[in-house]
């Protein structure tokens, strides 16, 4: 049975009704989104293997619409390879199989049927390392429009401002959108990137260790724009750094050896977790 | 190991580098200099007023009335050779038969040297050979058909343990008190005025067709059939190595057909190029006709086929060189593989991908064996692009081969064969350079 994520951790007992009650989870300071907090990836006895290692371990979870939801754990423990299972990034890994099922709105996402580049479309993808791509900062962020088929010169530079605004990079790259994207730092580069994601209008966006190669104040402006984002789409966000994740999701996964441990609200999780091993990582007794 | 024997060793391994860097360029030198030096020959030398009566006819260049006057110039000095000759042609019918049959064969071979210097004298017929229209048309040329008129080559037998040795004699000895001997002099003194030399420029060298078998003209059609069969090759092997290299890189599975493919294309890259000239002339020509014989475009399939592994090889690790976040990153905007190939991966390897291909490109322009039998003619014309199809074509690779080696006149045109030699050089090595500027181009572009 697919838990939430309030469900999923030990006092799932002393809950009350499901759905209902997420509110009382979040962070006094973070506000309840509008028309959130719908099942949007539901994993049920999902595992995935490269060759015969099972890498992720049976993982039962709901990720609810709309909120921010962070995945920690040690280095290895399988974080990015759950991340990329949800986009189907994994495929590019021969060796790489699943096990169970992982549904994306009501769809199965490893489903016979399903089509991969469709899926992709909707949910997009941030990857640890900013990588544009070598051409300028407009072909970068229209490079995903383009793909689905929308040509028109117009229509693609409203896009390109609209999804720079919305990445709040338009500020500082609006008057040179014709130069290479590799010309940029790397915290722009990495906003050019969620900028990129954006421009397709995915519904949910996948960040895997975004700001990990980025310097603090580079860091600071990936996490207001994620605190910006929440509410319009659904994110899910892989960190080591156990202070941002407190600071931006509403939901936190903690994934060891490829099992996810304990899955609750962010506040308390870090505040009153209820599994020793939770208790353990976030109090620094291991990393 | 300490300090000192440390050094030691830096210091006696930078001298052997050093050393081979510096033997490795004296040898470049060596073999460069000579080639430098001679081909420039073709096109910077002294020319006669036969030369510049050979372009003004043949390719209509030159200043005609400049020309005539020369023309006028040079024969007022000639007139008196001409009469010398009469006077002793009027000695020789006077002559006991047993006495002019003796002399008849030296005065021969002077009538022939002159020939050679001046053109056709007064009463020889009409010659039908361009190269015996003309007299000698550089200067150095000229000098040596002087020294041969001057002298008789003579050998020393006398010893007979060791090998004969060559000698001089003047020429002049052998008609003392005959109306010929003052020819001798007049013509050592004179050839000047009757030659004109001045320093030229040809540069029809490269642009014009050559004249009676490369004795004259230039050698445009050597040059323009090298950059059909090298064009042409890439046309067939740029695109086919390419989508080779995408199939191997993007699309292959690991399995035994794979890796027997990928060893089939490391080896036909080892195989020797006369191997594949015969595959070409057995394959293109004999089993597929793509033409009657020899042409053009089975030259290029066979060149195409030796070059396509370079090109897949180097094609395939310029894509593989592609960090693979590119493709991470078009994948996951919902790019199909194709897609993704297209727009994001063969951009990014294309610098790599293009000097591949101009290296291979180079390579085809040069070598010789594979257009032996299937595209190269000793002797011929400039062909059209429509022609391609159906004729073969003289270039530059084989005619440097031909020319020194078979052509009946090798010794006096050795000036053409450094002139092709250079421009081989010349282009393979403008194919290089390009290759190197355009893929700085791209790559800074791609950096941004
Ligand atoms: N391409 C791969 N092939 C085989 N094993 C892999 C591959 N990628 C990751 N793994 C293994 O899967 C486990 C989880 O890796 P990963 O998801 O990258 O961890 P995390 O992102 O949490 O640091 C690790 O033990 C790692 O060694
Ligand atoms: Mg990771």
């Amino acid at each position: 049975m697919p838990m939430t994520a309030e469900a999923n951790t030990r006092s799932a007992a002393s809950q009350g009704a499901e759905g209902s009650n997420r509110e009382i989870f979040l962070p006094p300071e973070r506000k309840a989104v509008k028309d959130g907090g719908k099942p949007h990836v539901t994993a049920k006895n999902f595992s995935i293997f490269y060759g015969d290692f099972e890498a992720v371990k049976k993982v039962n979870a709901e990720v609810l619409s709309r909120y921010v939801t962070a995945i920690i754990g040690p280095s290895g423990c399988g974080k990015s390879t759950f991340l990329r299972a949800i986009n189907r990034m994994n495929d590019l890994i021969p060796s790489c199989h699943t096990a169970g099922t992982l549904m994306f709105n009501g769809e199965d996402i490893y489903g016979k049927y399903t089509d991969e580049v469709l899926l992709r479309k909707r949910i997009g993808m941030v990857f640890q390392k900013p990588n544009p791509f070598p051409k300028s900062i407009f072909d970068n962020i229209a490079y995903g429009p383009r793909l689905h088929g929308i040509n028109d010169r117009k229509t693609l530079e409203g896009i390109v401002e609209k999804s720079l605004k919305k990445a709040a990079l338009w500020d500082e790259v609006s008057d040179r959108l014709d130069r290479n994207a590799l010309g940029l730092s790397g915290g722009q580069q990495q906003r050019l990137c969620v900028a990129r994601a954006l421009a397709v209008e995915p519904d949910i966006l996948l960040l895997d260790e975004p700001t990990s190669a980025l310097d603090p104040k580079a860091t600071a402006k990936i996490e207001d724009l994620i605190e910006e984002l929440r509410g319009s789409y659904t994110i899910l966000i892989v960190t080591h750094n156990m202070q941002q994740a407190s600071r931006v999701s509403d939901y936190t996964m903690f994934f060891y050896e490829g099992v996810l441990v304990e899955y609750a609200p962010t506040k308390q999780l870090f505040t009153n977790p209820k599994d020793q091993m939770t208790e353990d990582y976030i109090t620094g007794r291991f990393s | 190991m300490n300090l000192g024997t440390r050094k030691i060793l830096d210091r006696s391994f930078t001298a052997v580098g050093v050393t081979s860097i510096v033997l490795m360029a004296l040898a470049l030198l060596v073999v460069l200099v000579p080639i430098i030096s001679g081909g420039l020959k073709a096109l910077f030398f002294q020319g006669t007023i036969e030369h510049r009566q050979l372009v003004y006819n043949e390719f209509g260049r030159g200043d005609r009335e400049e020309l005539e006057r020369q023309k006028e110039q040079s024969q007022e000095a000639r007139r008196p050779v001409f009469a010398m000759l009469d006077a002793f042609d009027a000695e020789l019918e006077g002559m006991e038969p047993a006495e002019r049959r003796e002399y008849r064969s030296q005065y021969n071979h002077v009538r022939d040297v002159l020939h050679d210097m001046l053109g056709p004298l007064p009463g020889d017929i009409e010659p039908l050979l361009l190269r015996f229209q003309y007299g000698n048309t550089r200067w150095e040329q000229a000098e040596e058909s002087l020294h041969d008129l001057l002298y008789v080559t003579k050998w020393d037998y006398s010893n007979p343990n060791v090998m004969a040795e060559k000698y001089f004699t003047p020429r002049v000895d052998e008609f003392q008190g005959t109306a010929l001997a003052p020819l001798f002099a007049y013509v050592e003194t004179h050839l000047e005025e009757m030659l004109l030399p001045q320093p030229e420029f040809y540069w029809g060298f490269i642009t014009d067709r050559s004249l009676d078998a490369h004795i004259f003209g230039g050698i445009w059609a050597e040059i323009q059939g090298t950059f059909y069969l090298a064009m042409g090759a890439m046309l067939f092997a740029f695109p086919l190595g390419v989508i080779a290299a995408i199939y191997f890189t993007e699309y292959a599975k690991d399995n035994f057909l794979t890796s027997m493919l990928r060893s089939a294309n490391s080896t036909l890259a080892g195989v020797p190029s006369i191997v594949f000239g015969l595959f070409g002339l057995a394959f293109f020509i004999n089993t597929v006709k793509v033409s009657e014989s020899k042409s053009v475009l089975a030259g290029s399939l066979t060149l195409a086929i030796m070059v396509l592994p370079t090109i897949i090889r180097a094609a395939e690790e310029a894509i593989l060189a592609v960090p693979k976040t590119y493709r991470e990153a078009s994948l996951g905007l919902g790019a199909t593989k194709w897609r993704t190939i297209v727009t994001v991966i063969l951009p990014a390897a294309l610098p790599g991908i293009i000097t591949g291909a101009i290296i291979s490109l180079g390579r085809a322009a040069g070598e010789t064996a594979p257009i032996i039998f299937t595209a190269a003619v000793s002797v011929g014309a400039t062909i059209g692009l429509a022609d391609v199809f159906t004729e073969p074509t003289p270039a530059l690779s084989w005619n440097i081969y031909n020319l020194a080696s078979e052509h009946e006149a090798a010794n006096e045109i050795r000036h053409v064969q450094y002139g092709m030699v250079l421009s081989l050089i010349s282009i393979v090595l403008l194919l290089n350079m390009s290759a190197i500027l355009l893929r700085a181009r791209i790559s800074k572009k791609l950096k941004g």
